[in-house]
């Protein structure tokens, strides 16, 4: 693997099954009493936050403290930021601190990997403006591993995701989220289709390695994955589509477009939700949500990154 | 003459042989022979000139071009001097074969009342480096709300006749049809820069398989070529003058190629790295390549190539954008527009256009020089080199073997896509009015 992640490009189909597999060792971990390892100890990953998001922060923190590193957390507000220190400059203080690793969330395009340039450490990519979030793309790829390929138990090992057809819905354009994910399915075998209204989609969609539809009811009857993206505030009035009613009706999930997915499809949102809108509440509250366990799949999956970027490869601790 | 030379002042005024240079003029291919200068003159253009007493320059294998002369330059001065002043922007300018320049009007405060034109009119003449022609604000403050008082800064001192709000679009099409038909009154002409403002709201790439790909928020072509089309069209219905600042797309040439073939008093330039450079450098986000408008495609470049081969586009214009290295170095969304460039223009010519055989050099003089002083309206520019020419003389070296592009140079700014890249060619000597502002390839003028 590289010494960064910046974006689900850089891992290789090996790399990705590699994190994937970690992860599984590492969820073991979770239903033990103590659920540290000493593999970090004495290493420091900064959390440098330029936006708010409560949900990516406190998984990394987690993954890393789980790992016993140290953990300073740099949060935009009430940081030199606000006086408008540059990126450039911050990242200097982080490298003069001796960070392990930084893991960043920008929002700008590009932040992680000009940060990648000023630091020596590893760079992690928590989502940098519209381009990528590659940990949400693995501990996704974990998820649909887990409930499609192994019956939710550590079976699949060293397996991707064949044949499986994933359709993402809604802001492509803007999302991070859809540009990680449709390069890492689609690297690990996966069958991506896009579903959005053409408003959202990016002109050069064509280029990118997955299918896209206008029509979401096409597309449900052959999706073993449904992710729903979600449909940013400042979206809406901004002539993408004419209303949230008018969206919710065409690209909304709700029971009854739901009944129209195989028996095994699951349904998947990134969160934090707009209920109502992008997702009906009875369809993330129903059996086949994912939205949960997303979450504790994140802790496991960024555990295992920063496990793989700092650590280095054997873990005997959980090997047996 | 557009301003007093460095030469006016001396008692005793040097006089100069180029011995040996091959002459490429507009129109006449080229040949060898000797330049003899005199005063500010050419004094004459011929074989085996034996002025006793000249200073000789050795001109074996270079090529002499008439002064280059660019329509596009961002000196900074007043209010950005962090960035550039007249002095180092016309020292930039010098060393890259330039004898004037255009300077442009988004300084602080704008350019857009006599005062300030003729104070930088005044910078270019204390400099001496080259003549510094400004170009007039079209709108109050570029607000784009308001005719500045153009007539006034015709009639200043600076005798301004491009106007242009460059940075920014007159996107209102009244303003932009009463500004094109105010300036007939006095042959000026509206050097628009083509942006439609809604189109490019957050815009910050090419919208393309780059920007799709980077996340980055897309610029379509269609932005620039709207206003260039609609342009095209209120010019004709008024009969007026219109100048097309940087084209960047193959649309924008087709656009402009069909005005001109109305017999509209269309023109337009190009910049050097619209000629060589492609938004797949964005991949690394390095800011040193965001520019305004952006770096298009493949397919984009080569027609810009063959629209300035054809004549389509009637110039190369450097858009000389300096900025401080803190505007650069930082994420791509945050960062400055723009790039330097007037110490590699001829250089990016050279490999884009006459290595590949669709210019030569009198096609070279011809777009850097003749074409850009006719559309500025520049007296003493831009003229061939014959006998009794204003001695404004460009000699380049197109053999110097290639070698990586620096950065720094005169320029107070850094910001060069091309640094590192090899180039090929040097510019030998620059001649203003029979002075040398450079001389093997170091600025002459000690100060």
């Amino acid at each position: 693997m590289k010494r960064h992640l910046i974006s689900a490009a850089d891992l290789s189909r090996a790399d990705a099954v590699l994190i994937l597999d970690t992860a599984e060792e590492l969820a073991a971990l979770a239903d033990r009493p103590i659920k540290k390892l000493p593999t970090l100890r004495g290493r420091t990953v900064v959390n440098l936050f330029y936006e708010d998001s409560t949900r990516t922060r406190i998984s990394f923190e987690a993954a890393a403290k789980r790992l016993s590193a140290d953990v300073i957390n740099f949060s935009a507000k009430g940081s030199s930021v606000a006086k408008g220190e540059s990126l450039k400059d911050t990242a200097l203080t982080l490298e003069a601190m001796g960070a392990d690793a930084v893991v960043i969330r920008h929002g700008a395009s590009g932040a992680a990997h000009r940060l990648a340039s000023w630091v020596h450490g590893s760079v992690l990519n928590a989502g940098d403006g519209t381009h990528e979030h590659p940990t949400q793309a693995l501990l996704d790829a974990f998820t649909i591993r887990r409930r499609l390929r192994g019956d939710g138990t550590p079976g699949a090992r060293g397996a991707g995701l064949d044949g499986l057809r994933v359709t993402i819905v809604g802001d492509v354009l803007h999302s991070r989220v859809a540009r990680s994910n449709v390069l890492l399915l689609s690297t690990l075998g996966a069958e991506v289709t896009l579903a959005a209204p053409p408003t959202l989609l990016p002109l050069a969609v064509g280029s990118w390695p997955c299918a896209v539809s206008y029509d979401l009811d096409a597309e449900l009857p052959k999706s073993d994955v449904v992710m729903m993206l979600r449909v940013q505030q400042e979206r809406m009035g901004a002539a993408y589509f004419p209303s949230v009613r008018e969206y919710s009706r065409r690209y909304g999930l709700d029971a009854a477009r739901m009944a129209r997915l195989p028996e095994h499809a699951i349904v998947m949102h990134p969160g934090p939700m707009n209920r109502g809108v992008e997702i009906a509440a009875d369809v993330a509250d129903s059996v086949r949500s994912t939205i949960v366990e997303q979450v504790a799949n994140g802790v496991t999956t960024r555990m295992a990154v920063l496990y793989l970027l700092l650590g280095g490869m054997e873990f005997p601790e959980v090997a047996q | 003459m557009t301003a007093a030379g460095p030469a006016r002042g001396g008692a005793a005024k040097p006089r100069w042989l180029i011995r040996g240079a091959t002459i490429a003029g507009s129109g006449d291919g080229f040949r060898v022979a000797d330049i003899a200068i005199s005063g500010e003159s050419v004094a004459a253009v011929e074989s085996g000139l034996d002025h006793a007493g000249a200073t000789v320059l050795d001109a074996d294998g270079l090529v002499a071009l008439p002064g280059l002369v660019d329509l596009h330059t961002h000196l900074r001065e007043p209010g950005r001097e962090d960035a550039e002043t007249v002095e180092t922007g016309t020292a930039a300018a010098a060393l890259g074969g330039y004898t004037a320049v255009h300077a442009m009007a988004n300084t602080d405060p704008v350019a857009d009342t006599a005062g300030v034109v003729e104070q930088v009119w005044r910078l270019g003449q204390m400099a001496g480096h080259c003549d510094v022609q400004p170009v007039g604000a079209v709108t109050v403050g570029l607000a784009g709300t308001r005719l500045a008082e153009l007539g006034t800064m015709a009639d200043s001192a600076a005798r301004v006749r491009v106007f242009s709000d460059d940075g920014r679009c007159v996107a209102d099409p009244l303003l932009m049809r009463r500004a094109l038909e105010y300036v007939k009154a006095f042959d000026g002409v509206i050097a628009q820069h083509a942006q439609d403002p809604r189109l490019t709201e957050g815009a910050q790439l090419n919208e393309g398989e780059m920007s799709a790909r980077l996340g980055l928020a897309g610029w379509p072509a269609v932005a620039e070529e709207a206003i260039i089309a609609r342009d095209c069209l209120l010019a004709a219905h008024v009969g007026s003058a219109l100048h097309v600042c940087h084209v960047s797309t193959a649309g924008s040439a087709e656009i402009i190629r069909w005005a001109k073939a109305k017999g509209w008093q269309v023109t337009a330039e190009v910049t050097p790295h619209h000629l060589l450079l492609t938004d797949e450098l964005a991949a690394g986000y390095d800011p040193v390549f965001k520019v305004n408008p952006p770096l298009r495609t493949d397919a984009d470049v080569t027609e810009l190539r063959r629209a300035l081969a054809d004549g389509t586009i009637d110039c190369v214009a450097t858009d000389h954008a300096p900025h401080p290295v803190e505007a650069k170095e930082t994420e791509w969304s945050e960062a400055a527009f723009g790039m330097t460039g007037l110490e590699t223009a001829l250089r990016v010519v050279q490999h884009a256009m006459v290595d590949t055989g669709l210019l030569d050099w009198a096609g070279v003089a011809d777009r850097m020089s003749v074409q850009p002083a006719r559309i500025g309206r520049l007296r003493g520019q831009g003229v061939p080199l014959t006998a009794g020419a204003p001695a404004n003389i460009t000699l380049y070296d197109p053999a110097a073997p290639a070698e990586p592009v620096i950065a720094s140079g005169a320029s107070k700014s850094r910001n060069s896509p091309f640094a590192g890249m090899h180039l090929p060619g040097r510019v030998v000597a620059t001649f203003l009015r029979g002075t040398p502002t450079v001389l093997d390839g170091k600025l002459a003028l000690s100060r």
